[in-house]
Parts: structure tokens; C-alpha cells; sequence
């Protein structure tokens, strides 16, 4: 038990106690050092676990995969920081062509205990790249795990998790509620491959993940204010997608919005979208809806918000599926 | 070492086997000399080997090692069995040297990932084909091994074996770069064979020398001539000890030559003058080194043709046990990608085998039905 923590205090706290458990697991990353991370996600990490353990890389995304990659083969699980997810793409090769393949391709011979942390999504007024949510791409990519928490517990809890698997994750971190609202730690590890139910309801079910969870459960409140009862899904774990937990939900409700930020298309949403057409179809009352960024680049700062999904637009769309 | 753009490539032995100066005092041991000329023989009778199984359609796209073997060779005998070996794609030679079967070798070109699998291979990285992205593997592996390091231990050192087309990346700059900043226990080999597929030497750079791209890192850079065993012997060893030492990274560029195409897929004749393909079989390090050792008298026609004998052999058995390897099965398929197979894929497994089953069943019907009708 802790006091209560913000999500950037309990990531903190994550990367501390894997460090303390687990002399295996070193930091690595831009500023993560002294600085202790542009968002303070390590800080105080490299006076307590010194040099060797929390490294300040020189400014170069595809060496810090790289040595990832080479780190891990011999054993050691770095736990990586790209200082936004914008500036991720030099890592994806390495990302891609390796970290996810390793142990395939050497039948388990190498493996890839590494994760790969990034701050992702919109809404602080970042400047130009520094806002897009791109977990699409990797969810994309066989071998890899991609993980998104909402919230200080699950933050740590599955981070912590996301350590101790011994493939690699993508990590990322919705910067926008990083210090939305403290929670008090239960230090314990959560399940990669889970969806959290974050409240129960009967009449339609709202799946988000990330950030948007936040309006997604003031949606919720709007929609029981008006007697309608939402089942509110936090994904969390977007590879592997369980799916099951959602079908459930939708069996039970005949309804489902899918709320996320990234753009529309091609995105995890058309993917939990395809799940309950194959597994749900029979019980589905409407047409899966979904409320995302649209198939623009992400806006400067100035016009974010007419980008990112807001309450109205999520209550708009359950009411859509309500009346189908 | 290089220190500007005036180059003084190490050499030994001319093109004829000829001392152009004082020999170091190892070569008076015979054994290593004749050690490597007997894997050079080896490793090029297994690389024809190899590129006639393609030509008979018996393994696919391979890219041939033919002039660069004195390079690999080299490299990996001066290594340690626990150090790590980081190689790039025409790396038989060294392979063979770091205790990995031949089969191997021809699995992974078969297309078979086992090719990369077998505890033979201890902790060195598979054969890495994105170009220069194992630089950083490198780059990393060394920082691990500082990481765990005792101090007052010798060092375990990565060894990078890349070409000179991966010289042109960022990947590259950016190891080299980290290699300087952190002193890491790596060497860089460049394989400078001229060609970058298609693209000369010439054209891939405007740095008079690709060894100078590690001066920019604060590292100490040597041109080597990469045909040149004794050349690639002392440069490489002093690379080596440096790293083991603690003192830090080393960039060694060798030149050479690709004798054959790129690859199996390729046709050199197309982009590559004959005239300059002529010359550089004038250089190549196998026919050198026979000529050093037959000059002192260390080696004969009967020596060669024992050894061929026995590298025919060795060749044969590794080309049965490659042809004799059965298909991986269906499940090997899902089961390499994660610790912990996540249940979509276990599901997409369970399909594979049951397609799998239903498929050998309509085979077996209509194998029984057309005996009916004949």
C-alpha cells in the first residue's frame, strides 16, 4: 500500500521495485538519467540504482531499440524510453524486424525481455508530433505485446507485468492523464491479457482504452443520468485483445460503442468490431459504432480537441445505437 | 591507424604470397597459418556447395562468401567461445569456425528456421539480413557484457561483422557512435568486398575511406587488406585485446572483393566490368596464402588434395543431414513467438491443425479413388 499516486508516480514506482527486485532490468533512454525523464518518470532512479542500470542515451531511437535488442539476447531486460511516441518510428525496424522475431527465429534459442515505454496520445498542447496514437502499427505485428494503462493501478500493475514477460512490450502511456488523478498502489501485477470492466451496465457497452477512457466514463454518467445503464470496458491489453470479455459484455447489452483516439480506419477498433461479428452476431441489436480521431493527421494543439473524441460525441453515438 | 583521409592499409603479404615486410613472430608457429588455410579451403567448397544446391534448385536465394574468407575466418578464430559473434549474411567462414555445422547454415538458407536454433550456436546472433541493424545488436550485447562485468576480469567482446554498403546507414553511425561514448568491449569488421549490390565503392560514399567513419566516433580505425590472413590476423587481435582490456571499441575496414554475385538472384555481370572481376581473382586470400605456405615449403599438392577430400566428406554428410531434415511441423509454426502463447493464436493454431488433418484425409480419399478408377 502506498499514499496515492499520480500514473507517472506509480510508473515510477513500477520501474523502482522491478529495479529492486530484479538486478537484470536497467533504464535506459533520452534524459532518463539525470533529468529523470521529460515527464519525471524516472526520476531519482539513477541516483538509487546508479550509472550502470539507468543509462542517458545519445539522441538516436534506432540505437536505443537496437541495444534493446542486443541487451536482451544476453539476458538483461532493458526497459526502454522513447520520450514520445512520435519519434518511435526509427525504432519500429528494430521493433519490427527483430525484437519480435528473435525468438522465432532462433526457435527460443535468443529471446527479447524488453519493453518499450512511451508517453502517446493528445490533449496537453504538445507541439507538432508529439500527440498521435499509433498503437495500431504495432498491435499489428506478431511477437509483440502492446499494453495501455488508464489509470495509477493499472499503470503499475502492468507494468510491472510487462517487465517480468519475457517477449517484448510496447509499453505506452497516456500522457494526458498522467497526473489526472492519484490512486493509493496495491504492489501487485495485473494480467497481460485482460480486459478491466471498469463498470457494469445492461443497456450498451462502451469499450476505450487510454486517455479516452476518461470521457468515456463521464459518457457513461451523462447516459445514466438518462436512465441508460453502460457496461464501460478498459481494453488495456491491446495485444492480445481479449476479446472474450468483450463478447460477453455485448451479449449481455446487444450494443457496443468502440471509443478511441487514433484514427478510424484500419485501427484496433475494426478489429474489435470484426471479433463481434464473428462471435456476437446474433446477438448484436445494432451496428457496432465507433467514435475515434478522424483519418486526418492529428491537429496542431490549437484544434486538438475538434480531433480527439469528446463526451457529446460518445453519448450521441450510444444514443444512435440505442434508437437502431 | 587512420587519423584523416590518408589511408595506410595493413598488409603483409602481397597479392603472390610475398612478404612486403618483416613477418610477425607467430607466423614462425606453423599451425596457425595452416589452420587457416584449410578452413579458408573448407569454407569455400562449402560455399560452392551451397551455391550449387540453389542452382539445383535444392536451397534457395544464397549469398555467396567467395573472396571474403580470409575476413570471417579471421575474426572468429580470434574470438573466444564465450564471446559473442554478431555476423551479417556472407559470414560461412566464421560460422563454421565458431563450431556451427555446415546443415545449419544450409537449413537457414533452405528456409527453415531451425537453421539458426541449435545450441551449437551459443550466444552469437543469427545471420542478420536488414542491413547494418546488428550494429546496434552489437553495440548492445557489449553493453551488457559491461553491465555484468567484475572488475579486474578480462572482458568477453562483441565482434560486428558487417559490409561496406552498411556503412551508408544510420544504424551503423549511431553504434559507432555509442561505442565511443560508453567505451564499449566491440569490434566493427567491415567487410569492404566494393559492392554494395549493384552500387561501387565509389559511389556509396564521398569519405575517402569507410574506416575514417569510426574517427568520427572517437575510435581508433585501421583500413586492413582484408585477403591478407597475417594482415587481418595482427589488426583484428589487437582489436580484440583492446576490447578485452576495457579500453574501448575498435573499427577495422578490410578490403576485399566480392568475387561472385550478390547473391544467387543477382547477375554481377551486368553492373561489374570484367576486366576488374580479372584483378581481383589476382588478389583473393586462398591462392595467397597457398603461395605463402608452399614458398616455405609448408604445404603440397597431396596436403591439398587430403584436405579436399576430407572437406568433401564433411560437406556430403552436412548436405544429407540438411536434405534429411524433415518439414518443421504445424505447431512450430505458433509456438516460437511468445513464452506465453496468447489464446487467439492457440485458437489459430488449433484451425492450422485441423485444416491440416482434413487436408491429408481428402488425400488419402483421393488417393483410394483413383485407384478405383485405374
Amino acid at each position: 500500500m502506498t499514499d496515492k499516486l499520480t500514473m507517472v508516480e506509480a510508473v515510477n514506482l513500477a520501474l523502482d521495485h522491478a529495479m529492486a527486485n530484479d538486478p537484470d532490468v536497467v533504464l535506459l533512454g533520452e534524459d532518463i538519467g539525470v533529468n529523470g525523464g521529460v515527464f519525471r518518470a524516472t526520476a531519482g532512479l539513477r541516483d538509487k540504482y546508479g550509472l550502470k542500470r539507468v543509462m542517458d542515451t545519445p539522441l538516436a531511437e534506432t540505437l536505443i531499440a537496437g541495444i534493446s535488442v542486443g541487451m536482451a539476447t544476453q539476458g538483461i531486460k532493458p526497459v526502454a524510453e522513447i520520450q514520445f511516441m512520435g519519434f518511435i518510428f526509427p525504432a519500429m525496424e528494430q521493433l519490427i524486424c527483430h525484437a519480435a522475431r528473435m525468438r522465432n527465429r532462433t526457435r527460443g534459442r535468443l529471446t527479447c525481455p524488453l519493453v518499450v515505454r512511451a508517453p502517446y496520445g493528445g490533449g496537453i498542447h504538445a507541439p507538432e508530433h508529439h500527440s498521435e496514437s499509433t498503437e495500431a502499427l504495432f498491435a499489428h505485428i506478431p511477437g509483440l505485446r502492446v499494453v495501455i494503462p488508464s489509470s495509477p493501478v493499472r499503470a503499475y500493475g502492468l507494468l510491472r507485468a510487462a517487465i517480468n514477460e519475457p517477449d517484448p512490450v510496447i509499453f505506452l502511456e497516456p500522457k494526458r492523464i498522467y497526473r489526472a488523478s492519484k490512486q493509493v498502489i496495491k504492489t501487485d501485477t495485473l494480467p497481460l491479457d485482460t480486459c478491466f470492466t471498469l463498470k457494469t451496465g445492461h443497456d450498451i457497452t462502451l469499450v476505450s482504452w487510454g486517455a479516452s477512457l476518461r470521457e468515456t466514463l463521464a459518457a457513461a454518467k451523462v447516459l445514466a443520468s438518462h436512465g441508460i445503464s453502460a457496461e464501460v470496458i478498459d481494453v488495456a491489453t491491446i495485444k492480445p485483445l481479449d476479446m472474450a470479455t468483450i463478447v460477453t459484455s455485448v451479449k449481455k447489452t446487444g450494443r457496443c460503442v468502440i471509443v478511441h483516439e487514433a484514427c478510424r480506419s484500419f485501427g484496433v477498433g475494426a478489429e474489435i468490431a470484426t471479433g463481434l461479428m464473428e462471435r456476437a452476431f446474433t446477438e448484436l441489436r445494432a451496428p457496432v459504432v465507433r467514435v475515434a480521431g478522424f483519418d486526418t493527421t492529428m491537429p496542431y494543439y490549437r484544434m486538438e480537441d475538434h480531433y480527439l473524441p469528446q463526451v457529446d460525441d460518445i453519448v450521441r453515438a450510444s444514443i444512435k445505437s440505442l434508437a437502431w | 591507424m587512420i587519423t584523416d583521409d590518408q589511408s595506410a592499409v595493413v598488409q603483409f603479404l602481397d597479392a603472390e604470397g610475398g612478404a612486403v615486410q618483416n613477418l610477425p613472430e607467430w607466423v614462425n608457429d606453423q599451425t596457425t597459418l595452416i589452420d587457416y588455410y584449410q578452413a579458408m579451403v573448407t569454407a569455400r567448397l562449402s560455399d560452392q556447395k551451397a551455391v550449387a544446391l540453389q542452382r539445383t534448385g535444392k536451397m534457395g536465394t544464397y549469398p555467396s562468401c567467395l573472396g571474403q574468407e580470409a575476413i570471417s575466418l579471421v575474426c572468429a578464430a580470434l574470438l573466444r567461445q564465450d564471446d559473442v559473434l554478431i555476423p551479417y549474411y556472407r559470414d560461412l567462414p566464421g560460422l563454421l569456425r565458431r563450431g556451427i555445422p555446415l546443415s545449419d547454415v544450409l537449413l537457414y538458407w533452405g528456409g527453415d528456421e531451425r537453421g539458426s536454433a541449435s545450441d551449437a550456436w551459443g550466444q552469437d546472433l543469427p545471420n542478420c539480413v536488414p542491413i547494418a541493424t546488428q550494429a546496434g545488436h552489437a553495440a548492445g550485447i557489449a553493453t551488457a557484457i559491461r553491465i555484468r562485468h567484475e572488475a579486474g576480469d578480462p572482458m568477453r567482446v562483441a565482434l560486428c561483422a558487417l559490409g561496406d554498403g552498411a556503412t551508408s546507414k544510420g544504424d551503423f553511425a549511431e553504434a559507432l557512435n555509442l561505442a565511443g561514448a560508453w567505451q564499449l568491449p566491440v569490434v566493427y569488421i567491415i567487410n569492404n568486398n566494393q559492392w554494395a549490390i549493384s552500387v561501387p565503392r565509389a559511389i556509396q560514399s564521398g569519405a575517402p575511406t569507410l574506416a575514417q567513419k569510426g574517427v568520427a566516433a572517437g575510435l581508433p580505425s585501421f583500413q586492413v587488406d582484408g585477403n591478407d590472413v597475417i594482415a587481418l590476423h595482427e589488426v583484428i587481435s589487437v582489436a580484440i585485446d583492446r576490447a578485452r582490456q576495457g579500453k574501448g571499441a575498435t573499427v577495422i575496414e578490410a578490403i576485399s572483393y566480392r568475387l561472385s554475385d550478390h547473391t544467387t538472384a543477382d547477375d554481377a555481370s551486368r553492373y561489374r566490368n570484367s576486366n576488374e572481376l580479372q584483378e581481383a581473382w589476382q588478389k583473393e586470400p586462398v591462392k595467397r596464402l597457398r603461395h605463402f605456405l608452399h614458398q616455405r615449403g609448408l604445404w603440397d599438392e597431396n596436403k591439398e588434395q587430403a584436405l579436399k577430400e576430407q572437406a568433401e566428406r564433411m560437406i556430403e554428410k552436412a548436405v544429407q543431414t540438411y536434405l534429411n531434415t524433415p518439414l518443421p511441423t504445424i505447431a512450430d509454426l505458433f509456438d516460437y513467438h511468445y513464452a506465453n502463447t496468447p489464446d487467439q493464436l492457440e485458437e489459430q493454431k488449433r484451425d492450422a491443425l485441423n485444416r491440416e488433418e482434413l487436408r491429408q484425409k481428402m488425400q488419402h480419399n483421393e488417393a483410394v479413388g483413383g485407384h478405383q478408377h485405374d
